[in-house]
């Protein structure tokens, strides 16, 4: 019994040495900045950034080689903190979220074929191009809401529709849709175009009866070409984010109805 | 020259309703010229070709409308004379969009032009030119694996360095329901394909061939030991069982000479093998012997709802509405329309689809032949594990895709899947697991893509 004691103590003694020994020797220095710059991030850990995690990023961020305000999820406020931190520069950030660039919902766009296959965008898409009429509006598979990390997304109506409130702006749903439909903008944008359609109007007609036609209504109705507000993509207009209309007066005359006024969905999570 | 019995037997396989007497006994048909074909710049495997003219231009038969774009892809040459209406981007059957060109087939040319005589390309005597020469050719004819895949025909002759092709194997399983486009070619144009092996065994120096056939067309093998009967060197007719997926690449090479294709990224040259589809190498013999590019192929049109079944030679762009109304029209109303086989061919939504290198049928299934099915969780019978000829665990690859698990299904070996679609055939809880493969090769593919682009941006800085 008490040679047992005698070893065991023994034993614990000897090994006690050899660590404090080795932690006074081969301890390595972490920069405390990196603990620091984590707590400050905000540890959605979604990847947005292009890093493996907040504590990925946070360590780039210390060792110079990202840059200050690539986390969109924790916006300017973050991007301050950081900054305080490590005494850099904060780059201006404008909290960015995503929107769903379609409002083809079930009753809106034609359906061409029954799909039951597996409920994955990415998968409809691989057979026959989905089973949507229009080929570049959302599919309602949730492949997006799947990814979102905030749960931010859920479908409506065959269609993904996103809470601004709860988006951080990770874009991982713009990676992943197959339609390429989601769109990263600025939050504090009141008006969108909600299609993703360059096609001609009477093809669009023939598979939607909410799809962009390229009037030129919208530019029209806010200044002309002059204003700047739209751009266009074939047969599709496009809200100019860095300088984006205000007037609401011209979603109401849009003829074609796929403009939104604060399009962002509010899904009460 | 012989004809043997196959040695061996695969693992798995099923076996499917065949329904080729629809349309077995139909001659290949020409269709007339569509008033409008749609050539798609991406009728291959590999990087869609570049197209190098504009709307407004009158083309030739024959003229290259799109540019070889990359090592793995291929020329698309206009399959008939026509003015190109517009450029525009087009469903393909699988689903991708790609630039096509809309030709109007009944527009004449402006002012006095002669008309266009003579071969498109300058026919080669195969006895006298050089093997470089005869690789050049199968390029410029834009020639691709006519089986369904597509792959450039011209890189597939050329192994690279080290790597020698000791059997050339001629694919005519046909094994893919109601499909007999290669069946009619074999009985109609053995000489053709016979001359076609000939030419390329001159390319790959010489090896032994095989010519594959199900033991279920007794008139094609009867019919290829005819045109063969008098050639020198190592050729034998093999006679396959009666087994889907017989066609597929890796089961012919087991099935004639036992060897198996390790995992990808290995290709058949690694085990001293090149496999042809019958279709390719009739294309081959006209591209050399005639001077006359891949421009037309043979498509199978059947299925129940069809009101006559045919096998049509048809240019290829021809949108399926043509192809369809030249068979007569549907009989009864469509439920699903596939294009290729029903085993791996690609359900459509739309008839405004046009016809590629690779389109080998389209079926039109009546109601009682499409049925829709609710899928329900694995009960882990194991059939699909039974049934697939590459070995995996498919209910467990299935299982992990649909946790999101594509670690798990990539662990399970799922790049080795061939997409033959026995196992979602044999499940009787109607489980899409080969669209769960396909959601997890796709995944992979991309991943290693973006890891790839990484590095490449890396080794830039
Ligand atoms: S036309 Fe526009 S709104 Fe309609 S489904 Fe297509 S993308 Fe969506
Ligand atoms: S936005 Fe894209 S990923 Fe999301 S449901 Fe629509 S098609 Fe699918
Ligand atoms: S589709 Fe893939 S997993 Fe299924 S049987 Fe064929 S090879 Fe096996
Ligand atoms: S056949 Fe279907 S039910 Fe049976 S083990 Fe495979 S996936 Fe499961």
């Amino acid at each position: 019994m008490t040679i047992a004691i005698v070893c065991i103590a023994g034993v614990g003694l000897v090994a006690a040495i050899v660590l404090a020994i080795a932690d006074k020797y081969l301890s390595v220095k972490e920069d405390p900045r990196i603990g620091m710059v984590t707590a400050a991030l905000p540890g959605a850990n979604c990847g947005g950034c292009g890093f493996p995690g907040c504590d990925g990023y946070a360590r780039a961020l210390v060792a110079g080689t990202a840059p200050n305000g690539a986390c969109a999820a924790g916006g300017d406020a973050c991007a301050a903190e950081i900054a305080k931190i490590l005494g850099v520069e904060a780059a201006a950030t404008e909290k960015r979220v995503a929107l769903v660039k379609c409002c083809g919902t079930r009753s809106e766009a034609i359906r061409v074929g029954d799909y039951n296959g597996i409920c994955d965008c990415n998968v409809a898409a691989m057979t026959a191009g989905g089973d949507k009429g229009c080929t570049y509006g959302c599919l309602g598979y949730g492949a997006c809401a799947n990814v979102c990390p905030k749960n931010a997304i859920s479908i409506h109506d065959g269609l993904a529709r996103v809470d601004k409130r709860l988006c951080i702006g990770c874009g991982k749903c713009v990676a992943i849709c197959p339609k390429k439909v989601i769109e990263l903008v600025p939050a504090s944008a009141t008006i969108h175009v909600l299609c993703n359609n360059p096609d001609k109007g009477p093809a669009v007609r023939k598979v939607c009866g909410v799809g962009c036609m390229g009037c030129h209504l919208c530019e029209k109705n806010s200044g002309g070409k002059e204003a700047g507000h739209f751009t266009f993509e074939g047969f599709l207009a496009k809200v100019n984010y860095a300088n984006p209309p205000t007037d609401a007066q011209i979603v109401a005359k849009c003829p074609a109805k796929c403009m939104a006024e604060d399009a962002h969905f509010e899904s009460g999570n | 020259m012989k004809t043997v019995k196959s040695q061996f037997k695969f693992k798995g396989g099923v076996h499917p309703d065949y329904n080729k007497e629809l349309a077995r006994e139909q001659p290949i048909e020409k269709i007339p010229l569509p008033a409008e074909l749609v050539i798609s710049m991406s009728q291959h495997l590999g990087a869609p070709a570049k197209c190098v003219v504009k709307a407004g231009d009158f083309v030739r038969r024959g003229q290259v409308v799109g540019e070889k774009n990359g090592f793995i892809s291929v020329c698309v040459r206009t399959s008939a004379d026509g003015k190109v209406k517009a450029i525009e981007k087009r469903l393909g059957p699988a689903g991708g969009k790609a630039d096509a060109i809309i030709l109007d087939t009944t527009a004449k040319p402006e002012g006095e032009v002669a008309e266009a005589s003579g071969p498109i390309l300058e026919p080669l005597d195969w006895r006298t030119a050089s093997r470089e020469d005869l690789l050049k050719r199968v390029e410029e004819a834009g020639i691709c694996g006519m089986g369904g895949a597509g792959f450039p025909t011209n890189v597939k002759l050329n192994p690279p360095p080290g790597k020698r092709c000791e059997y050339l194997i001629l694919n005519g399983a046909e094994c893919e329901p109601y499909l007999t486009a290669d069946y009619r070619l074999m009985l109609e144009r053995a000489p053709r394909i016979r001359l076609g092996v000939e030419i390329m065994r001159k390319i790959l120096g010489g090896p032994a061939v095989r010519i594959a056939i199900e033991a279920n067309k007794p008139e094609a093998i009867k019919a290829m030991e005819t045109a063969f009967a008098d050639i020198d060197g190592n050729v034998e007719i093999v006679v396959l069982p009666v087994l889907y997926p017989q066609g597929s690449e890796k089961h012919q090479i087991f099935a004639t000479v036992g060897r198996v294709v390790p995992e990808p990224p290995a290709l058949p040259i690694d085990v001293g093998c090149v496999v042809e589809n019958v279709g390719t190498v009739a294309a081959i013999a006209d591209a050399v012997e005639l001077g006359e590019p891949l421009l037309e192929r043979v498509t199978t049109v059947s299925g129940g709802a069809v009101a006559q079944p045919k096998n049509v030679l048809a240019p290829c762009g021809t949108k399926y509405s043509d192809l369809i109304a030249f068979c007569g029209g549907e009989k009864e109303p469509v439920a699903k329309l596939i294009s290729g086989g029903t085993m791996m061919g690609f359900a459509v939504s739309t008839p405004e689809i046009s016809t590629t290198k690779t389109t080998s049928g389209l079926l039109l299934l009546p109601n009682s032949k499409a049925y829709q099915y609710v899928s329900q969780a694995c009960i882990n019978c194991g059939r699909c594990v039974r049934a697939c000829p590459m070995n995996l665990n498919a209910a467990e690859i299935a299982k992990a895709v649909e946790s999101d698990d594509i670690k798990g299904a990539e662990d399970a070996h799922v790049m080795t899947c061939i997409e033959c679609g026995a196992c979602s055939f044999s499940c009787p809880a109607y489980r899409p697991i080969t669209q769960f493969c396909r959601r997890a090769k796709n995944s992979i593919r991309a991943r290693i893509a973006a890891e790839k682009a990484k590095a490449a941006a890396a080794a830039k800085k």
